[in-house]
């Protein structure tokens, strides 16, 4: 049977590792070949574990084993210069562009308000809106070039749809990318090019399941560990799970990037185990 | 093997339309059916409903693909005659996982003689209706232990009101399609714990007999101004009944089990237009 994405290349920023590589490598079981992009180093005001050149060599390997294409390039989301020159390599490589993720994103230094330095806040609005941004921006041309539409996914957050103490960097990046999903599908829906948000509940990657980010639920414990924040994380949701796994997004990425979302545009696609409902 | 192997489903108005869609697409998927459907004519209703043949072609169009499907005919607001239908496929079929509340009418552009009388109607089954569905088949779910899944159906009209003229017909379908994302809400907190998602669907116009029909099609052809507010942003006309069968059925699957307590639109972009 073909796969659901047979032909199509799609292009993922932040692919080293995470969601990124999960969303690569599910789409390449249903056939589509990957342009990948990452970083592979350090990025200001990032508090995540530095993602490197082996975890993109690992997603590489990944997708290979699939019998996919992949191909990749480094540099940053908020370079766009690196970004428009290493994806028209990757399409001129791969041939063409169906389905842009822009999924790179950090965490950012966690402060209230009040005692946030600015660069704090400019840093994460840089990678976290403006990046989603670039990513957009670059891939509309080579998915206008075939004129048989595509899919734009935008990554979000729960909290794109909610506030949170300390993370209001975070949230207002996660926001503003709500607004740019609904622009853009509308500027893009002429030509059948779809654009919707993801907005994910915790997921077990390494920006959420690291010492900086349990040390934000359990600020009473000096080096807290998976099993400290369990419940707190848990106390979120809905559904009782603490957080969920890189697929279950990927699930909502395919169904999104595949025919079966070929009229969904403009929709906020909560995969979030019920956090916003309750 | 299919993601629905071993599974369930209780779908209402199941007769034709996305009805006979959603369980031909979930019994591709491995799944049982339970069908219900009126299978008659409501009086506030101007376009034909559907009829016992239709029922029977969905279960012959399931039952093709080697599933197997028990169907009844019931009024989705006599809760009671609900319980029955239910009671009857879980005696055949062992269990019930997934519930589709889909029955539904949309009485726009027909004779409204008694505004009040239409009002109540769409209510009745479009609102009233899902409540009864939910409530006959969750008990049996919470008691099996296994989680499950239930998709309401809503509509573009459960998230705006473009296009309300003040008849009972748009202001009620508005309103039971609204009401629906309140049940929907409510019963994700009710069913959560016992590891039950409840989401909704909002589709635009879709091709069915409900959207397709000389009523609804001398109503736009009247009121140009409403047909063009009524368009979608994405430069399709109307789009197919299994557009919204795969969203559900990304829905009750595994593919979307930390999914609940979402509006799903399915619109060709009609809400961000």
């Amino acid at each position: 049977m073909a796969g659901r994405m047979e032909g199509k290349v799609v292009f993922v920023t932040g692919a080293a590792r995470g969601m990124g590589r999960s969303h690569a490598v599910r789409l390449a079981q249903e056939g589509a070949d990957i342009i990948g992009m990452d970083i592979c180093g350090p990025i200001p005001g990032g508090q995540a574990p530095v993602a490197t050149a082996d975890d993109l060599a690992e997603t590489v390997a990944a997708v290979e084993a699939l019998d996919r294409r992949m191909v990749t390039f480094t540099g940053s989301t908020t370079d766009e210069d690196a970004l428009t020159a290493g994806l028209a390599d990757g399409v001129a490589q791969l041939g063409r562009l169906d389905c842009a993720i822009a999924n790179a994103g950090i965490g950012g230094v966690p402060n209230q308000v009040a005692d946030m330095p600015a660069q704090d806040w400019r840093d994460v609005i840089e990678t976290n809106l403006t990046g989603v941004f670039l990513t957009a921006k670059a891939a509309v041309p080579h998915i206008r070039a075939h004129g048989e539409g595509g899919s734009i996914l935008l990554v979000s957050s729960a909290l794109g749809l909610r506030g949170m103490q300390n993370v209001s960097a975070y949230a207002a990046a996660k926001h503003g990318v709500v607004g740019l999903m609904r622009s853009l599908a509308i500027e893009l829906a002429p030509d059948r090019i779809r654009v919707n948000s993801i907005h994910p509940t915790n997921v077990a990657t390494p920006l959420v399941l690291n010492e900086n980010t349990f040390r934000l639920f359990r600020p009473d414990l000096e080096a807290p560990e998976e099993d400290d924040v369990r419940e707190a994380f848990t106390g979120l949701n809905l559904l009782e799970v603490p957080w969920i796994e890189p697929i279950d997004i990927s699930e909502a990425v395919l169904y999104l990037a595949a025919d079966s979302g070929r009229y969904v545009t403009g929709s906020l696609h909560k995969v979030d185990a019920g956090w916003i409902t309750k | 093997m299919g993601k629905l192997e071993g599974k369930v489903a209780f779908i209402t108005g199941a007769a034709r339309g996305q009805g006979r869609s959603h369980a031909v697409r979930l019994a591709q998927e491995g799944a049982d059916i339970i069908a219900l459907d009126l299978c008659s004519q409501l009086e506030t209703v101007a376009y034909p409903m559907a009829t016992p043949e239709d029922l029977a072609e969905t279960a012959r169009q399931v039952e093709a693909l080697d599933r197997r499907i028990v169907t009844s005919q019931a009024d989705v607001r006599d809760a009671s005659a609900m319980q029955a239908a239910l009671d009857a496929g879980v005696a055949e079929l062992g269990r019930v996982d997934i519930v589709l509340a889909n029955a539904g009418i949309a009485q726009q552009g027909g004779p409204e003689p008694d505004t009040y009388k239409t009002w109540d109607e769409v209510i009745g089954v479009n609102l009233t209706g899902v409540y009864n569905t939910v409530h006959v088949a969750a008990p049996r779910m919470i008691e099996q232990g296994d989680g499950g899944a239930i998709v309401l159906t809503s509509s573009t009209q459960g998230l705006t009101g473009r296009g309300g003229d003040g008849s009972g017909a748009t202001s009620g379908y508005a309103a039971a399609k609204h009401g629906v994302v309140g049940l929907m809400r409510s019963f994700a907190h009710w069913l959560a714990p016992h590891n039950i998602r409840v989401n909704s669907v909002h589709p635009t116009g879709v091709s069915t007999p409900m959207v397709l029909n000389e009523v609804i099609g001398k109503w736009i052809g009247a009121n140009p101004d409403a047909a063009a507010m009524l368009a979608n942003l994405m430069p399709v006309e109307i789009i197919e009944a299994v557009d919204i069968s795969n969203a559900i059925a990304f829905l009750v699957s595994d593919e979307g089990r930390y999914v609940t307590g979402v509006t799903l639109p399915v619109d060709a972009g009609f809400t961000v237009k």
